[in-house]
């Protein structure tokens, strides 16, 4: 059968040329609506009842593609820096309606909610009610303690309710001791670069999440240089009273025997030392969790 | 035992939005058909012979009345198993081929496996599909379905067999062969009952035909018996066209072509007719006696209604 | 009978393949395919969930589609296209028509739950290099998914066997719909009273009870399902089915085909 050519060649030429139309005809629509876009995500984002209820049976699939959903938002957002989470909080809830036992949902989701902007949401508290809704439908999971401490130590700084969070989690059976010994430790030292490496490194053990892994390593070499250079200025204090002044360098400390080579960061750099008997690390912009040291004076 | 009997069977329809109004598709019907009978059910279209036939193959349920077929009431399955049905303008499942429709068909007819492989072959062969091999019935052509309706209504060697309107969707070959096919059962000593609106074909087959008409069994007729041997009529035709006006009182029905002329003339006149011709120097073309034809009684039988409904009215 | 109703059966299923039902397989295996990527990106440890979720839902649900799909059509396609002429002329009982339909289709859907299973348990064992013993319980899942189709199939025959394609698709998922409430249906008659009470406790068995035949997020989980769960709901199912099925006898006795 013959074509008519004519209708083909017209035919596709619409096509083509409408296609092409409506899709720039779309992105000006997209790029309108660019920053009404996060309001109006939030406004019509559905309760967690609705989307149970929509999800016909398969709730815990409808709960992993929720889940995803987050982990991308949180992605997007943390690669442009953009500092903004609005919606992070009601898609963890929808998915956490929807399958009450996504334990990773409630663990890497609350890291994700408690870490100070722009590393993470900001917002501790919607944290600490996650991990708490968390711990209501799987009371066995005594990790969720650990997690609730964590925030409530880090995040919160409230170093009683982390300690009473280790103290509960330690008597959910099955759980491990240190849980028991973290919540002496909180009684007992408060605010400690010790226990923040500990837990650091707990995180950094059992998250599951590449982005909150790669972030505990951070945390984790900034401690480490923070206690080193923390150890190499009580030696540098020593020198200074045992010689009456500071250091010139570090081959002073090794001829005086208060060390035993040039000291290396984590990253295998030497540490600084300056003339006011002040270490420093070469590289700050390795270290981003420095507190106490980087460009200001030690204390 | 009837091959057929049937005692009052009647069909009306609940029609309209409500389902308030009745139509009645078939009064109440009474035939009995003896078994080796070739029975014809003639009627214009809409007469109810389709209804009649769906009654007694159970697709549709009667308002009242039974019937029974070789002496066992419709209603029980078992009969079935003796019994053909060739529906009007069938339609099977599209996606099967010819031989795994009559096997699946001859299966439900209760045909053990080996029986059925080598039947289906010869039956094949016997209504002229040899060749279709593996090829879907969505390609068959409507006088190929035909005939795979008819060798599924035959498969099972049944002992009655209704067959509507067997001849439609077929070319003058396949018309042919289906006669052929007919005559072939009726000599088995098949009963045949076969519905249809082609009068030629009763006159040729059957041995007795019924009249239908608007629900009713009109009539029902010996067919040798409209084949009198005693023409009351005979048609003349013959050159010369100015001849007419001396014969105009003898002949009726005239048609003129030409020259030549064509009439109708009372078998009673037709020496005084012929003289006459003679007498005026026509040259005669043809004599042929004219037969009473089933379509005189078909006529006459489903004409009768409108008259009576005329007299009626008026 | 057993050959006539085999027989039905089986060229139910026959059509079914020739319809190309089957070809949903391909689907599926390019859904599981097409989201290993993504599964295996979003979190370390949770792949075996995630595919589990996605694999059981989708076997689930696609079967419940073809249910729906084919069965809405099973009676009244044949009569619609006269093709039972040349049945109930046979000695075929209505009955047993009914029955080879619905066996037909049930056959279907199981062959094809069968086929995705083995798809399923293949992607598992690429995803998490290995199975172990927790992984049974899928097959309880599956289970439970077959028991489903009875229950659905048994309800789109018996709308094809009255209502019009069109209404019986629509009837049909209305229940599947209603179906996966069951529990919450039920929890809403015991707190009402006097004749509300009555009329939601009927509608709440009358209505198919979905939401306990779905322990997918169970098995998810890794966590068992108990044997007389298992028992009580093929109880439930089975009778369930040949009641609904029975309906359909009923209403197609006594039915004048067109």
């Amino acid at each position: 059968m013959k074509h008519n050519h004519k209708i083909t060649i017209i035919g596709s030429a619409i096509l083509v040329t409408l296609f092409a139309g409506s899709v720039l005809g779309r992105r000006q629509v997209e790029k309108i609506r660019g920053p009404q876009a996060t309001l109006d995500e939030v406004l019509y984002l559905p309760s967690g009842k609705t989307v149970k209820s929509l999800s016909l049976g398969y709730s815990s699939l409808m709960a992993d593609i929720y889940w995803t959903r987050a982990v991308q938002y949180f992605g997007s957002r943390h690669m442009s820096g953009s500092g903004h989470y609005e919606i992070l909080y009601p898609l963890l809830d929808i998915t956490t309606d929807l399958d009450p036992q996504l334990i990773v949902a409630y663990e890497t989701g609350s890291i994700f909610l408690s870490q100070r902007a722009p590393e993470g949401a900001g917002q501790p508290d919607k944290a600490v009610a996650l991990v708490e809704k968390g711990i209501r439908a799987n009371p066995t999971y005594w990790r969720f303690y650990f997690t609730l401490g964590f925030i409530q130590y880090m995040d919160r700084h409230d170093y009683k309710a982390a300690e009473q969070a280790f103290q509960k989690g330690s008597e959910v059976p099955g759980a491990l001791p240190w849980m028991k010994v973290m919540a002496a430790r909180m009684a007992e030292k408060g605010e400690d670069a010790e226990t923040a490496a500990y837990l650091w490194k707990t995180i950094y053990d059992t998250t599951s999440d590449n982005m909150i892994k790669d972030n505990a390593a951070k945390h984790l070499i900034s401690l480490r240089a923070e206690a080193d250079m923390y150890e190499l200025e009580r030696r540098t204090k020593a020198y200074r009273e045992r010689f009456g002044a500071n250091p010139a360098g570090w081959s002073d400390l090794v001829r005086a025997g208060l060390l035993r080579g040039v000291p290396m960061d984590p990253n295998g750099v030497p540490y600084k030392l300056l003339p006011d008997g002040t270490v420093q690390v070469e590289d700050p912009s390795q270290y981003s969790y420095l507190e106490h040291h980087g460009q200001s004076p030690a204390r | 035992m009837h091959a057929l009997e049937i005692q009052g069977l009647a069909k009306d329809y609940a029609v309209g939005f409500w389902k308030k109004t009745s139509r009645t598709a078939l009064k109440s019907l009474h035939l009995n058909i003896t078994q080796g009978e070739t029975f014809g059910f003639l009627g214009p279209n809409g007469a109810g012979k389709t209804t009649t036939l769906k009654l007694l193959m159970g697709i549709i349920f009667p308002t009242s009345g039974t019937a029974t077929i070789l002496g066992r009431d419709i209603g029980d399955p078992e009969v079935k198993r003796k019994v053909g049905f060739l529906p009007e303008q069938p339609y099977f499942y599209d996606y099967l081929s010819a031989p795994e429709l009559l096997d699946y068909y001859a299966r439900l007819s209760g045909m053990a496996a080996g029986a059925r492989q080598k039947r289906i072959e010869e039956l094949l062969e016997r209504v002229g599909l040899r060749d279709v091999g593996n090829k879907q019935l969505r390609k068959f052509s409507k006088g190929m379905l035909q005939r795979v309706g008819i060798a599924q209504a035959i498969i099972h060697d049944p002992e009655i067999v209704f067959l509507d309107e067997p001849m439609s969707g077929l070319d003058p070959v396949g018309r042919h062969d289906v006669r052929e096919l007919i005559q072939q059962l009726k000599d088995q000593g098949k009963t045949i009952f076969f519905s249809t609106h082609i009068l030629s074909d009763a006159e040729a087959l059957c041995d007795r035909v019924g009249i239908i008409h608007k629900g009713e069994l009109r009539g029902v007729g010996v067919v040798n018996d409209f084949r009198s041997s005693v023409a009351d009529k005979t048609e003349v035709i013959w050159l010369g066209a100015g001849v007419l006006a001396a014969v105009t009182e003898l002949v009726s029905d005239t048609h003129t072509t030409g020259d030549t002329v064509r009439g109708t003339v009372q078998s009673a006149d037709l020496d005084r007719l012929l003289e006459k011709l003679r007498q005026q120097r026509a040259r005669l073309i043809s004599v042929t006696p004219i037969n009473r034809t089933l379509e005189d009684y078909f006529l006459a039988q489903t004409r009768e209604n409108e008259e009576e409904k005329e007299a009626v009215r008026s | 009978m057993t050959s006539r109703l085999s027989a039905i059966t089986l060229n139910t299923f026959r059509e079914a393949v020739r319809d190309r039902v089957l070809y949903n397989l391909v689907l599926f295996v390019l859904l599981l395919v097409a989201s290993a990527p993504v599964i295996s990106q979003i979190s370390i440890g949770m792949e075996k969930l995630m595919l589990v979720n996605l694999g059981l839902s989708s076997i689930s649900l696609f079967g419940v589609i073809i249910a729906i799909f084919v069965g809405i059509g099973l009676v009244s396609k044949e009569i619609e296209k006269k093709t039972l002429y040349t049945i109930l002329s046979r000695p075929v009982r209505r009955w047993e028509f009914i029955a080879g339909k619905y066996l037909g289709l049930l056959l279907t859907l199981v062959v094809n739950a069968v086929l995705m299973t083995v798809g399923f348990y293949l992607a598992l064992l690429v995803f998490t290099h290995g199975l172990h013993q927790a992984d049974g319980m899928l097959l309880v899942a599956i289970y439970f998914i077959i028991l489903q189709f009875m229950m659905m199939v048994a309800i789109t025959l018996l709308f094809s066997t009255f209502s019009t394609p069109i209404f019986s698709a629509i009837f049909a998922f209305s229940l599947f719909v209603i179906g996966t409430f069951g529990n919450d249906l039920r929890n809403f008659a015991a707190m009402s009273h006097g004749a509300t009470m009555w009329l939601a406790t009927a509608a709440a068995y009358i209505m198919p009870n979905f939401a306990s035949l779905n322990v997918i997020s169970q098995v998810a989980h890794e966590q068992s399902v108990g044997a007389q769960l298992v028992l009580f709901n093929t109880l439930y199912a089975l009778l369930y089915s040949v009641a609904v099925t029975a309906a359909a006898v009923l209403i197609f006795e006594r039915r004048n085909l067109k």
